[in-house]
């Protein structure tokens, strides 16, 4: 029920995306989602990818600190009030998204949404409850 | 304008100041060797005895003594006398955790107010000024030492202390200051924050400004002149010698400050060889105090450089002149007054667990106040996907210098392997300061 997430700390120097990008390319891993947290001096990239280890491996070999989390895809359908409808949920159960980003699958008709939780668990568990479907490592990347 | 306090001690001729200091040293040396057992040791294994001295050429014999001797006998070791006979302590920062305690008897109190009203009288304070004081008041030996100093001499004291920059300016109008005492960096400060507050020069009687506490170039100097409208002065002192008041610049002087050495005997030597260096040549500064009370040093080397000249000042002092200090021999910096140790740094950093020794200090002068950033790089330890939790950390390491130094800097977390990997020492300062 959930997705492995690799996060990446970046400086705030140019060129360090595009130094990432290509070293994923090079060790031919796909991506799939991705977000980056930017503060005043630094930034934490975070990737959904198709082959974790593989991406971690390549990244730390070429001297980037790399963790990798858990997180929790969301399935929605892309329409309004797709977003609100989960939110509120999450509010009700009294969870804390630490933080959270989107990206819209192929044919168009879903959503998915990545949260990170305060509570992993107990927001797995609430999901589950209220019938939101909540997308697999595999399912990510097969979308 | 220049007016010495003690004239029968500041114009004797070399012969006779030598004289008083023989007699003090051979009475010193007696003292700490009977009462001291650090120097005792010291002195048994190099195999002298206070009857060895004989001569001031005598002085070399003896051992040195070092900030690590200070660190050793950690808090009161040194002290030549038990704690109800000492009144005051005093404390800087040591090169790791532990500070270094310096302790007063009423006597040195008295001595250390006297050196110090002999070097604002070489300034040319006199009882009719009004003395604004901004060194800091507290553990750091700038405030009080000062303070003292200007009241002995009947001078009226403002002991406004550092900080609380606009409040000074219009304490400086209204009381009508005629003599600033600071940092040369904060009376920068000072000067260019008077528009801010609307004061003009012409309100001011600023007259004279006695800075020390950390380096400054000549042309700063300049710039405090211009921009105060006063004649800037070097002071030179050290908390473990006694304070401020260990040396002092007569407006007549160019070459540096008049060393108060029936007080404290200064030599200069080469810090590789040890060997005392001729007049002239720079070398390490070393003190011996020849008055202190409860805590006297001998041949305390301050890692300083510096220059003794023997040349006889204009202004009729005979005493010996320093070089404003030029260096130092270790890696220590000065961050707005305060004495900083690129290992009080490493110390607070391997205190924090997952933090890695790769760390780089970088030294800026940012407006006339000097800023310190700390770079640290993150290593997988410590690293986080959550913004929150790595902008903590680099909070909690800025709270943990401060509680140690005194001092704010700004951490900045980096990539690792970006702080460059010197062979041999590493280079942890970059020090940008054009000063």
């Amino acid at each position: 029920m959930r997705v492995e997430q690799i996060a990446v700390f970046l400086e705030n120097k140019s060129g360090r995306l595009a130094e990432i990008a290509a070293v994923l390319a090079a060790n031919k891993v796909n991506i799939r989602a991705l977000s980056v947290a930017d503060t005043a001096d630094f930034g934490i990239l975070r990737l959904i990818v198709d082959k974790v280890d593989a991406a971690k491996k390549a990244l730390k070999e070429n001297g980037f600190t790399v963790g990798k989390t858990n997180v929790v895809a969301v399935e929605v359908p892309d329409h309004c009030g797709g977003l609100a409808g989960v939110l509120k949920i999450i509010e009700a159960a009294g969870l804390n998204v630490e933080y959270m980003y989107a990206f819209v699958n192929k044919s168009g008709e879903n959503a998915v949404l990545i949260f990170r939780f305060d509570d992993m668990d107990k927001a797995i568990a609430t999901l589950q409850k209220a019938n939101i479907t909540i997308l697999s490592g595999e399912q990510v990347c097969s979308l | 304008m220049n007016r010495i306090r003690v004239a029968e001690i500041e114009t004797l001729p070399r012969a006779g100041m030598e004289a008083i200091q023989l007699r003090r040293l051979q009475l010193l040396v007696a003292r700490v060797y009977e009462r001291v057992r650090p120097y005792r040791e010291k002195m048994d294994r190099a195999g002298i005895k206070p009857s060895d001295i004989r001569s001031l050429e005598d002085l070399r014999k003896l051992p040195f003594t070092t900030k690590d001797d200070l660190r050793d006998n950690y808090p009161f070791g040194l002290f030549t006398m038990p704690l109800e006979q000492v009144v005051r302590v005093h404390a800087s920062s040591g090169t790791t955790g532990k500070p270094t305690v310096v302790g007063y008897s009423a006597e040195d109190i008295n001595t250390w107010a006297e050196v110090m009203a002999r070097c604002l009288a070489m300034g040319g304070v006199t009882s009719g000024d009004m003395v604004q004081n901004a060194y800091g008041y507290g553990l750091f030996t700038g405030g009080l030492g000062a303070h003292y100093g200007a009241e002995r001499l009947g001078a009226t004291v403002i002991p406004v202390s550092g900080g609380n920059t606009k409040r000074q300016i219009t304490i400086m109008r209204d009381f009508g200051s005629t003599v600033l005492l600071s940092t040369p960096s904060y009376a920068l400060n000072l000067a260019d924050a008077m528009a801010d507050v609307g004061v003009t020069l012409d309100q001011l009687k600023l007259r004279v400004g006695i800075h020390g506490a950390e380096p400054w170039s000549l042309n700063m100097r300049e710039e405090v002149e211009r921009k105060l409208g006063i004649r800037a002065l070097d002071i030179y002192g050290l908390s473990e010698v006694i304070g401020p008041g260990v040396a002092m610049e007569c407006p007549q002087s160019e070459r540096g400050m008049h060393v108060l050495e029936d007080n404290f005997l200064p030599e200069i030597i080469d810090p590789n060889t040890f060997e005392p260096l001729p007049p002239g040549e720079l070398g390490e500064l070393v003190f011996t105090t020849l008055t202190k009370e409860a805590f006297p040093l001998i041949r305390y080397r301050t890692k300083d450089l510096s220059r003794i000249y023997k040349e006889q000042c204009p202004c009729g002092r005979t005493l010996v002149r320093m070089e404003k200090v030029t260096g130092r021999t270790d890696d220590m910096l000065i961050i707005r007054g305060v004495n900083v140790f690129p290992s009080q740094i490493e110390h607070v950093l391997m205190g924090i667990e997952g933090v890695e020794p790769h760390y780089q200090i970088e030294v800026r002068r940012e407006g006339n106040l000097d800023t310190m950033h700390v770079l640290v790089e993150v290593s997988e330890q410590v690293f986080h996907d959550e913004v929150k939790i790595l902008e903590a950390m680099a909070r909690r390491i800025q709270a943990e210098i401060k509680d140690l130094l005194g001092v704010t800097c700004s951490v900045k977390l980096v990539e690792p392997r970006t702080i460059k990997r010197s062979e041999g020492k590493a280079q942890r300062v970059i020090d940008y300061r054009k000063i």
